[in-house]
């Protein structure tokens, strides 16, 4: 049989090919499908519905949008006003929402979500409302009369801004910037924070990737070239730290490393230091980087290892008979070949260590303190806009670092095992 | 045996060798010896293969002389210089390895240049060396492929060429054509002979393939239990072993088991256990009522009756399998109580068959017969 064109290849029967090749492969198809249908369920439900979530709580705050129709209304009414001189009728619907939320007693989460861009905010509007049930007009002068904080400016930018329940308010807070009339402004210096400790954990996770990597090299090497048995008490050790709860793990470190800790009392015993100039290792960031750096080093060890195992002794044999010294050996031919090893093992440990929250809470004190600590911070409390706010941007730094990665790297050349 | 002065004092003399081992030994472990006593003279442009079963010891002696592994005893010299202490990047010796061992993440080109680049040499002298020794192995084209991207043969062209690039005195082979298949092992058995024959280098192969060992060596040193059983020309080793071990390793061997009963003139009387007695060579039995082995290559079993040699011992034989195999009729006998005697004919115009229940008479010439160690 001659196919009628040529690029169109037809089975015995007649059926186009591709046709016969899909129905043909239908079956397995389904069946592969099915066999990852409750996986798939189980990562939409524990996963990507709860980063969807976070990701528009980041966005989404109704606390005070919701208890205060009136105003709402007012701001869409007037969207010119002077912020800098409020007019009686703002003034009019304000203290009408403030009675009705004393009435209602949700002024607290009213007060709140301004609280986050006006400090002082929750003490005023509880004040206001307390005030509000028996005042009389003029409003204006009556809200000014009682509280003179009820004329700035600010206060009412931010009320104009939460007056919508969509809001980029908390990505602002996060990126210590305020949005004003005349555009971003760098927030005031005592609120500067979250940057600073953005670059910071980044930073601290950078040294901690290039300890491990340092300490996990000559490891790994001995794991993959050791004879079976000592490799596999070798390995033990390795992995020892995974069979261990990490709050023992941390713990042992500060019994370590505190001022009056076995390390300490060894130097002091030893004369190296003296009792009054104890080395201070624990709560700061020196602790944390020594406690994350330990038990991070698997992750690196073990990439490390998996790449190490396959590379034959000949090349190294190789390298030397065709005339190069062993630094050469291990510069030219090895260490290449372990760079998928190295490259895995520094990703996983590099965010790990980026989003890390148990080891610098215990060991950090303040000054060891990174990022995800702070998040953990606004959300006992209760602050879950701005947590959010916070976890979506190091959520974002990361897959910017994963594809700055992948351009150069190439995630193709990722092993991990 | 005793290889030490005869091998020595054999075709190349210890003065006068390239490469010496002098009773070398290598243990691992402290306990046993991997290597014992080796004595071996490698002349300058010889290929020499290092043959044996797995475990006899050829690798190590190759790795010793490589400077991968040291000798626990003795000495290796190489060009009339001890080279125990020298390490392996100072030795000039070029080696392929069995996995070719091409480094992954450069190319042919970098692979062939490394060796150059190590040893300081400008850069437009070593593409002129690259490029020679690519076009060497008819490997020109590919001078910017990676390993990967290449069959197992061209691989191994590659190797040899990497291992050649730097104009070593001595190449080392282990294994090299191991991961090939047949049709492409035997082609660069040739290339490699032809490489060897034109450049005049000295080659050192460990194979434990006989068949490769005999097609390209101009002697063999047939490896077993740490020593060498026979170091012999291809063609004395095939037609002469010296013991059992060397006569079962190298090629198929009909073996029967007897005892001396005459021996005169270089020739010996052998009584079989079931008591037919048969005609051969005495080469390490000596006295009479030893216990022997006798040794015939299936070829050389004569089983028609006009051919049958004058004055020698015929013996009965019962046909019990007929294998057609192309250019060879392998016929499985029974001999004197023993179902694995096997004659091979040459498939030739107007060759006999043997039929499966035929009773034949088979003899032999009795130099083709060795009555070694049992």
């Amino acid at each position: 049989m001659i196919p009628a064109t040529p690029e169109l290849l037809k089975t015995a029967d007649g059926r186009p090919l591709r046709e016969a090749l899909v129905a043909a492969q239908a079956r397995s198809k389904r069946k592969a499908f099915l066999l990852v249908l409750p996986l798939l369920v189980f990562v939409l439900l524990t996963f990507l519905i709860p980063i969807g979530y976070m990701l528009k709580r980041s966005v989404e705050h109704d606390g005070f949008s919701k208890s205060s129709p009136t105003l709402t209304a007012w701001f869409h009414a007037n969207p010119e006003f002077d912020h800098m001189n409020p007019p009686e009728g703002a003034f009019a619907a304000l203290v009408t929402d403030l009675a009705q939320m004393q009435a209602d007693k949700n002024t607290g989460m009213a007060g709140t979500r301004i609280n986050y861009t006006v400090p002082g905010s929750i003490s005023l509007f509880k004040k206001g409302a307390r005030e509000a049930g028996d005042m009389q007009p003029p409003f204006k002068e009556a809200m000014l009369k009682l509280d003179p904080a009820w004329g700035d400016p600010a206060l009412w930018y931010g009320m104009e801004s939460a007056a919508s329940k969509w809001t980029t308010d908390f990505y602002q807070v996060a990126a210590d910037r305020k949005l004003t009339a005349t555009g971003w402004e760098r927030g005031d210096d005592k609120q500067r924070i979250y940057l600073y400790l953005f670059f910071k954990t980044f930073l601290v996770s950078g040294i901690i990737t290039l300890i491990c990597m340092v300490l996990a090299f000559p490891v790994a090497h001995l794991l993959a070239v050791l004879p079976m048995s000592k490799s596999s008490l070798l390995m033990i050790l390795v992995l020892l730290p995974f069979w261990t709860s990490l709050l023992v793990r941390t713990t042992a470190w500060i019994a370590l490393l505190q001022e009056q800790g076995i390390v300490n009392d060894a130097l002091v015993a030893l004369g190296v230091v003296s009792n009054e100039n104890r080395l201070s290792m624990m709560y700061n960031m020196t602790g944390t980087i020594v406690a994350m750096t330990h038990v991070l080093l698997p992750f690196m060890i073990l990439p490390l290892y998996s790449v190490m195992r396959v590379i034959p002794p000949s090349y190294a044999r190789a390298a030397r008979s065709l005339g190069a010294t062993s630094w050469t050996t291990f510069r030219r031919i090895y260490l290449p070949q372990t760079l998928p090893g190295i490259a895995a093992g520094s990703l996983l440990v590099f965010i790990l260590a980026v989003g890390y929250y148990i080891t610098p809470a215990l060991v950090g004190g303040a000054e060891g303190q990174l990022i995800s600590n702070l998040i953990s911070f606004h959300m006992n409390k209760s602050n879950w806009s701005l947590a959010a706010a916070l976890a979506a941007m190091l959520l974002a730094a990361i897959l910017l670092l994963y594809w700055i990665y992948d351009r150069l790297v190439g995630i193709d050349r990722l092993k991990l095992g | 045996m005793s290889q030490s002065g005869a091998q020595l004092g054999g075709k190349q003399s210890a003065s006068t060798a390239f490469v010496v081992f002098d009773h070398v030994q290598k243990s691992y472990d402290g306990v046993s010896l991997v290597v014992k006593d080796l004595n071996l003279a490698i002349g300058k442009g010889e290929f020499l293969t290092m043959l044996g079963p797995s475990g006899s010891g050829k690798t190590t002696c190759l790795m010793m002389l490589a400077g991968f592994e040291t000798a626990t005893h003795g000495e290796i010299t190489l060009d009339g210089r001890p080279i125990n202490q020298v390490p392996p990047h100072k030795r000039g010796i070029g080696m392929v390895f069995q996995n070719y061992a091409l480094f992954p993440h450069m190319t042919v080109g970098e692979n062939l240049s490394f060796p150059l680049e190590v040893r300081g040499m400008a850069r437009d002298q070593r593409e002129a060396k690259v490029k020679r020794a690519l076009d060497m192995v008819q490997m020109g084209a590919f001078l910017n492929r990676r390993p990967a991207q290449l069959s197992g043969g061209q691989q191994q062209r590659i190797a040899l060429a990497r291992a050649l690039v730097f104009d070593p005195a001595l190449v080392l082979m282990d294994e090299p054509l191991g991961a090939l298949d047949k049709q492409l092992r035997e082609h660069m058995q040739f290339e490699i002979k032809h490489l060897h024959e034109s450049l005049g280098i000295t080659v050192v192969y460990v194979t434990h393939d006989q068949g490769e060992a005999l097609t390209m060596s101009d002697r063999v040193a047939v490896f077993n239990d740490g020593r060498i059983q026979q170091l012999a020309t291809p063609q004395d080793l095939y037609e002469r072993p010296d013991n059992s071990f060397v006569a079962q390793f190298i090629g198929e061997n009909n073996r029967l088991a007897g005892v001396i009963e005459d021996i005169s003139g270089g020739r010996c009387l052998v009584r079989l256990a079931t008591g037919e007695v048969i005609d051969a060579t005495p080469v390490n039995v000596t006295t009479i009522g030893a216990k022997t082995v006798v040794s015939i290559r299936p070829e050389r079993v004569e089983f028609k009756p006009e051919m049958m040699p004058e004055g020698t011992h015929t013996i009965e034989a019962e046909v019990l399998e007929f294998i057609y195999m192309g250019d060879l009729f392998r016929t499985r006998l029974r001999v004197a109580g023993s179902d694995d005697f096997v004659i091979k004919a040459r498939n030739a115009q107007g060759q006999r068959v043997l039929v499966p229940g035929e009773k034949i008479k088979v003899g032999w010439h009795p130099q083709d017969a060795r009555a070694l160690d049992p």
